[in-house]
């Protein structure tokens, strides 16, 4: 996996409430085998107005102008900020394959949906919580100021404006470090394959049936 | 100190180790997989040389994108090229590593969470994991089940454990009775509204009280099911005399004396009287009236005799500016009523309410009655092969056909349109499915989640009906 300890990029507005992963990439995409090429489809049906196919060319496809990642001042934007419980519905990773496909590496909000966080860490992808308050601020100096950029250091835990203010946000411990570091988190399992076995063991003795073929 | 929660029983016996960074492994005793979210794990397994942990313990079945007619040509009645190519990668991983799989033709092939019940391959205190957010369905047994993503996917098949960090504890308790006519979709749309589809978020919720436990399993999964609607990965409800009559009999269920050593230790998965929650939300079952959502979250419903809400009467911004939206896609008017809204097509199917006696249910409705000829289609979509059949046996099948309705072969089907059913652009669908999210089930497509009564009342008027006015 790719490590992240610092980031800065040019920020994008995503100004709705309960984005949920239907939207960030529809259906018919995910009938591909590949863990690539999802970027063009990214929020397809907010961002072309036609319906897409999957394996199409996209470059000729009628665009939305009003969708924000059709702006050209945030075309090459690599923070996406969005609003409360980000991510909800599906669990298909295809949703942070396609943010990271764009060219996302942080996704800041006021709240996410559970197994999009998760999935988001397993791809390099670093989603942020902040305060309401603060990311509402941070909407507002986004749309004031064309190119706005904000810092994110994973090591120390914060987000940096163009003007110096800081915010600090929360992650774990252990998902910090596999980002960090770029860590397989299989291999990291795997290193407590004896544990595993042991568990295994014991409750095939406790609980046979959990172990049991189809009669 | 404080007695346990059954979400804390359940994380205490499966946990392998706690870590010191507050991250734990815990072990999988069972993992189901389907065609969408299963190749790129296979393919990292191969990639990194990695083998399956434990074989056994895993199922598949292709859901997602199988057609549901022509069943007769396999694979080959896929007409979709993209489609028929993620099954075949499916079958492939599956016969390669060895995995059970219910291929396209075999009768016990359906949608994965309606499968793992049926066969007894889901277990009162297991760990279920499945590539899907809709295996909360499998708390129903008193399980610890959850949705993962695909690297998990691969974490769990290269390791059979998963990295977890403990939930926070909710109980939503369903007091009373529920009235006739009111059913477990009802209540999970009803408690969705009441907690939002983030107020799960961050803990696992066990469903409880009396109104619940009067309830049957098919019922108890419907709810368990949408927990994820709330926001909550994992949904429970604790094993009692419902559960474990369910489960007797059933091929993967233990027999004998494993059978009674079983029984006793599901006995003790349930709460104790003493455990704390960190939150508690109660609601009284006979308040509930048959549900209907108008919006493009799962959050945005109300009671069938109730109206499509008005924007500025809300005072939050942001829900504000989302009830505007929701209405201008869904091409609803403020204050129009439930009843008005009128229907293109019904969809009675997916992991929420495709089993036997969801069918009963609205073959109850449309016995003896035609669908409307207002609508374009409705259908009907079972939930596996087995639930196909039961239902031919019981006459349901002539009862839909002879009434309008289409009587299709097993999948996840119109629920997610990955197959060839769909909502055209602006069509309006009383749909028994999970999620009324935009372009959910087609470009353009509006969704309003109901019950299958609720769903085949609408097909025999064409609008919304209050199913209790024709139940008499």
């Amino acid at each position: 996996m790719r490590a992240l300890q610092q980031h800065q990029g040019i920020v994008a507005p995503m100004d709705r409430s309960n984005v949920d992963t239907d939207m960030i990439i529809p259906k018919q995409f995910l009938k591909s085998i590949k863990r690539t090429g999802f970027g063009p489809n990214l929020f397809d049906e907010l961002r072309y107005l036609d319906e897409g196919k999957p394996d199409q060319d996209c470059s000729n496809r009628p665009i939305n102008p009003d969708f924000v990642l059709n702006q050209d001042r945030y075309k090459n934007a690599s923070v996406l900020l969005a609003r409360r419980n980000f991510g909800c519905g599906s669990s298909r990773e295809h949703a942070p394959w396609a943010l990271d496909d764009f060219g996302f590496r942080v996704i800041i909000a006021p709240s996410f949906a559970d197994i999009f966080y998760n999935n988001c860490f397993k791809n390099g992808l670093l989603p942020i919580v902040l305060d309401e308050e603060i990311v509402e601020k941070l909407f507002q100096e986004t749309y004031d100021n064309e190119g706005y950029q904000l810092s994110v250091d994973l090591e120390t835990k914060t987000v940096t404006t163009p003007s110096g203010e800081s915010f600090s946000f929360e992650v774990d411990d252990f998902r910090r470090h596999c980002l960090l570091n770029g860590l397989d988190d299989i291999g990291v399992t795997l290193e407590d394959a004896d544990l595993i076995r042991e568990y295994e063991n014991q409750r095939r003795q406790t609980a046979p049936w959990l172990f049991n073929a189809a009669h | 100190m404080a007695g346990k929660t059954l979400y804390d029983k359940l994380w205490d016996d499966h946990l392998v180790k706690q870590r010191d960074d507050g991250s734990a492994l815990i072990y999988i005793d069972r993992h189901l997989l389907h065609e969408v979210t299963s190749p790129q794990a296979f393919e990292g397994l191969r990639l990194a040389g990695r083998k399956p942990w434990r074989i056994d313990a895993n199922i598949a079945t292709p859901d997602h994108n199988v057609p549901t007619t022509d069943r007769e040509l396999g694979v080959e009645g896929i007409v979709d090229p993209v489609s028929r190519i993620q099954v075949e990668t499916l079958d492939k991983n599956c016969d390669e590593f060895g995995i059970l799989e219910f291929k396209i033709k075999d009768q016990r092939q359906g949608i994965v969470h309606v499968i793992g019940p049926e066969q007894g391959a889901t277990l009162p205190g297991m760990s279920i994991v499945c590539g899907d957010s809709h295996t909360s369905t499998h708390g129903a047994f008193g399980c610890l089940a959850h949705g993962i993503g695909t690297s998990e996917v691969e974490h769990v098949l290269a390791t059979q454990c998963l990295v977890q960090q403990k939930m926070k504890n909710m109980l939503v308790k369903v007091n009373g009775t529920l009235g006739p006519g009111v059913t477990g979709k009802d209540v999970v749309l009803a408690i969705i509204a009441r907690i939002g589809t983030a107020g799960g978020t961050g803990y696992a919720i066990e469903f409880g009280g009396d109104a619940i436990h009067d309830l049957s399993m098919e019922a108890r999964m419907t709810i368990c099911n949408m927990s994820i609607e709330a926001g909550a990965r994992v949904g429970m409800v604790s094993v009692d005399d419902t559960t474990i009559d369910y489960v007797r009999g059933r091929p993967f269920a233990p027999r004998g004396e494993q059978w009674d050593k079983a029984v006793d230790y599901w006995r003790t998965l349930h709460s104790d009287d003493d455990a704390e929650f960190d939150k508690v939300v109660e609601l009284d079952g006979a308040d509930i009236q048959p549900q209907v959502s108008w919006g493009t979250s799962p959050e945005m419903v109300t009671g069938v005799g109730g109206t499509v809400p008005d924007p500025t009467a809300e005072e939050d911004p942001i829900k504000r500016e989302g009830i505007v939206r929701a209405l201008k896609y869904m091409g609803l008017d403020p204050n129009m009523k439930i009843t008005d809204i009128k229907l293109d097509r019904v969809f009675i199917g997916s992991c929420t309410n495709s089993r036997i006696e969801d069918l009963r249910e609205a073959a109850k409705v449309v016995k003896g009655r035609k669908v409307s000829p207002i609508l374009k289609q409705a259908m009907v979509v079972p939930g596996s092969g087995l639930v196909k059949t039961q239902a031919e046996q019981e006459g349901l099948d002539r009862i839909f056909i002879e009434a309008g309705l289409e009587w299709r072969d097993p999948g996840c089907s119109m629920c997610l349109a990955m197959n060839a059913d769909k909502l055209g652009q602006g069509e309006h669908c009383a749909s028994t499915s999970n999620r009324n999210f935009e372009g959910r089930q087609g470009f353009g497509g509006r969704t309003h989640l109901v019950s299958p009564a609720m769903a085949a009342a609408a097909a025999v008027n064409g609008h919304f009906v209050d199913v209790r006015e024709m139940m008499n």
